[in-house]
């Protein structure tokens, strides 16, 4: 722990309040998000929880009910109730996203770059027609193909798995290109030329050898990448194409709130998109200070 | 002209203030060049940069005085000092590729620093540039002014670069390693360039090398620094004729010498590796462990023989439609390695000589030809399959320790792949344990093996690279370069372990450099390629002693002769 803390990184990061104010964000942010059934007062997915008869209470501080701090939306929620689990189940989908395009990305740029030829080619063509079509798209697709193969009771239930895999595919081309760049320029190192010359099998110099060595720039994608992909889950929750209104996230929570835009309820739509929009900087923040601190040239 | 007076540069860093120079003193009178030798990290270039200002930041003066006759440097502001910069002080880089905007012609980057400095008409700028250009030795300027910069050769271009450093006549120029980046006979060119330069326009030259023949040849005086501080200082002939200081001997010492071949360099104590001689037990335990298993090699024959080897690689595509020309790597090579000795293959960049080696691994595909490897056909690399004897059998020291090593792994975890791969040693523990005793055979302490390469130095790592080829029990060992990535002592001591090495265990070496010097002191063989032919081969006295091809002759008499050294080194 000492030496982590004594850590050439840890200097750095002691030293750049930006950093540490985003760490500072993100963490609680995302450990209140964890804990939401623990530290939240109701369960806004539970009906009998909640009241009608509470419904467009403001915020504490514009006098509204000391038991809701942040007032209370259209149905009578309490709205730190619901941005905890909204918050939790986007950073769900979007960490299971991005761990799933990691991983899907980072074997076929491994792959394409050690491989070279015509596997290469293939893979990177994927990505090409990946990359022209917009994320919403896919998304569209994906669920319109879910839509259409699966019973509605079941689709209804994999309805954040179907998200999580559309929000995936459209990610996966970053890590698929970034990993097969830093490939081609581990690959002709001599530590890999040692290890072929060697024998050693393929499979254990990309996993052994080359894959510790091109992390660094993956790091800086995936935080970036969390940050995409929970955006990309709230637009496509606010355009009503991700999740359901009885199982609020962050971006169900915004659509919601959209309604009452003008009506001067403008806490049911501000606090969720503010807590949104921090969440996200933070995690950008933290993202661009890991890409500063593994580039020795910007140190 | 230029008084340096008790010079101290620190890096303030998180871990204290790192000292890169300290209490340095040096003059440097018009038309003369004073050389500044050393080895990395002696603060040759820091020097530089502290006298003409450009200082890599944190990096500050601490103490002492900089003068340039009666301006000084060190009072200056920043507008000041830049406008002196170019117009007083010049500086030569190492890397003519990089130095030079490729975007630009020679024309507008030299009349683009003299309108700079001075107010006179673009047409004048134009005829100073190429009068400049004609006295640095490139004929028909007029009109090889218009080229850009990748239409000349490099010593070409490094003439442009000194043209530039030229076109405001500064009083001091900062060569660093004006010549490092040059073959043999381009850095004989330019050096003779410099010297003339000096003579002529009276002007002064801080000459940054780590090449002792460089400062012979060319310097009046000399400094040899090392660690930031001064070691010697005095007249190139009295510094290299009676070296009073033991680093300097040291270093002198460690020049590998073309003129005899020399059993092993004599090294004082003084160069900066620390070599662990204490451990003889463990590396006995290594070495009883090699010979253990040397039974198998009783081969009479050669080791490797290759004939009408070729290889070729794709061109580059000169139309969509047609096949794109090959490229000949190699071309018809033939040749033999005798068991026990070592083969110098050398040659100049773009020969073939590392093909070779590439082509022996496995690592690339012949076009044609055969290889014997013991008298057994050694498959072409794509067909060889992985658990072939001579993956184990043959082994590769590769030129740069530093990305040789896998950065992420433990040095045990590296020195243990070879047992493992080759099942070796079946047992984890008794990997751990052999692979410490093989640091000990090469000289490191065993308790390196839980550090990572990172914490060593470029000649440690050789040494690393030199455990790991062992612990697969090789017969015969490629090495690519093995020292030109190091400085002249480290080289040295490189060069010493692996002689003792073949000494030891009969291993077959083939050993490939660009460095004459370095392949008499170590092969018994030799070939020399060039463009991917063999144009002479044979024992190696009797080549060094009467090469017969004109090729030879031109490299043998090309590279610099360390005449001064002669005198210096008693035989």
């Amino acid at each position: 722990m000492r030496q982590f803390w004594g850590s050439d990184g840890m200097w750095l990061f002691r030293r750049s309040p930006a950093a540490m104010l985003a760490a500072l964000v993100a963490v609680v942010i995302i450990g209140a998000a964890a804990l939401a059934p623990w530290i939240a007062r109701t369960d806004p997915y539970d009906l009998a929880s909640f009241s009608l008869m509470d419904g467009f209470l403001p915020p504490v501080w514009q006098g509204g009910d000391a038991r809701f701090l942040l007032g209370t939306d259209d149905q009578g929620r309490d709205m730190v109730s619901s941005i905890l689990y909204g918050a939790r189940l986007s950073l769900l989908i979007g960490l299971s996203a991005m761990a799933l395009a990691t991983v899907l990305g980072v074997s076929l740029g491994v792959a394409a770059g050690y491989i070279g030829g015509r596997f290469d080619g293939m893979v990177m063509r994927i990505a090409d027609i990946q990359l022209a079509l917009p994320a919403i798209l896919t998304a569209l697709l994906i669920d319109g193909i879910a839509r259409g193969i699966l019973p509605r009771e079941v689709h209804d239930d994999l309805r954040v798995a179907v998200l999580t895999l559309a929000i995936a595919l459209s990610l996966w081309v970053n890590f698929a290109r970034t990993a097969r760049a830093s490939t081609f320029v581990e690959r002709n190192k001599d530590y890999v030329q040692a290890a072929i010359i060697m024998g050693q099998h393929p499979l254990r110099i990309m996993i052994r050898h080359i894959l510790p060595n091109i992390l660094g720039p993956l790091l800086v994608i995936m935080t970036v990448d969390l940050a995409s992909a929970i955006l990309l889950e709230a637009t496509l929750s606010f355009l009503g194409i991700g999740l359901p209104s009885d199982s609020p996230s962050l971006g169900t929570l915004i659509r919601i709130g959209m309604q009452f835009l003008l009506s001067g309820e403008w806490w049911i739509l501000w606090l969720p998109t503010l807590f949104l929009v921090a969440l996200v900087v933070a995690i950008n923040l933290l993202g661009d200070f890991l890409r500063d601190l593994l580039n020795p040239r910007l140190r | 002209m230029l008084r340096v007076e008790n010079l101290t540069v620190q890096f303030p860093g998180r871990h204290g203030s790192f000292t890169a120079v300290e209490d340095v003193s040096l003059r440097v009178a018009p038309g003369e060049i004073h050389g500044l030798v050393g080895e990395s990290g002696a603060g040759k270039s820091t020097i530089g940069a502290a006298v003409i200002g450009l200082l890599q930041p944190p990096g500050f003066i601490a103490a002492g005085s900089l003068h340039l006759g009666d301006t000084d440097l060190r009072a200056l502001s920043a507008q000041e000092a830049h406008r002196l910069r170019g117009k007083r002080i010049s500086m030569i880089f190492q890397d003519p590729q990089t130095s030079l905007n490729p975007l630009m012609t020679i024309e507008s980057q030299l009349i683009e620093t003299i309108l700079a400095h001075e107010e006179i008409s673009t047409a004048a700028a134009r005829t100073r540039a190429i009068d400049l250009l004609e006295e640095i030795g490139i004929r028909d300027a007029a009109t090889r002014i218009r080229a850009y910069p990748h239409q000349f050769s490099g010593g070409m271009r490094q003439r442009v670069v000194i043209a530039l450093a030229l076109c405001t006549s500064p009083e001091l120029i900062i060569a660093d390693e004006p010549t490092t980046a040059l073959d043999v006979v381009v850095q004989s060119q330019v050096l003779d360039l410099l010297r003339d330069l000096a003579d002529r326009r009276r002007i002064g030259f801080i000459l940054i090398t780590h090449d002792i023949g460089v400062i012979a040849r060319v310097a009046d005086k000399v400094t040899v620094l090392r660690g930031g501080r001064v070691m010697e200082t005095g007249t190139t002939a009295q510094v290299l004729g009676q070296p009073r200081h033991a680093y300097t001997r040291a270093l002198m010492a460690a020049v590998p010498r073309l003129d005899r071949k020399i059993d092993r360099f004599a090294l004082p104590e003084v160069v900066s590796d620390v070599v662990d001689k204490t451990n003889v037990a463990r590396a006995q335990q290594a070495e009883d462990w090699l010979l253990s298993a040397s039974d198998s090699t009783a081969a009479t024959g050669p080791v490797l023989a290759i004939s009408d080897l070729s290889v070729r690689f794709i061109g580059t595509r000169t139309s969509l439609w047609r096949k794109p020309p090959a490229f000949i790597a190699l071309d018809n090579i033939s040749l033999t390695v005798r068991p026990g000795t070592v083969m110098g293959v050398v040659g100049e960049s773009g020969s073939g000589k590392s093909t070779l080696a590439r082509v022996i691994t496995g690592l690339v595909n012949p076009a044609a030809g055969e290889m014997l490897y013991q008298g057994q056909t050694l498959p072409r690399g794509r067909v060889r399959t992985r658990a072939h004897p001579a993956r184990r059998a043959i082994q590769m020291v590769f030129q740069d320790p530093f990305s040789s090593l896998n950065g992420r792994h433990r040095i045990g975890t590296i020195l243990a792949e070879p047992l493992l791969i080759y099942g070796l040693e079946p047992d984890a523990a008794r990997r751990r344990n052999l692979a410490a005793a093989m640091l000990a055979l090469v000289g490191l302490s065993p308790d390196a093996i839980d550090r990572y390469p990172h914490q060593f130095s470029g000649g440690q790592r050789q040494r690393i690279a030199v455990a790991r080829a062992l612990l697969a029990r090789p017969d015969f060992l490629i090495c690519d370069e093995p020292t030109s990535a190091l400085d002249v002592s480290i080289q040295a001591q490189i060069l010493n372990l692996l002689k003792d090495l073949q000494a030891r265990f009969g291993l077959t070496i083939l050993f490939i450099s660009h460095n004459l010097a370095v392949v008499r002191q170590m092969v018994d063989d030799i070939v020399v390629l060039k463009d991917g032919r063999i144009v002479e081969a044979g024992r190696s006295e009797p080549f060094f002693a009467a090469p017969r091809h004109p090729y030879s002759i031109d490299l043998l008499s090309l590279t610099p002769s360390l005449g001064l050294l002669d005198q210096a080194i008693p035989a």
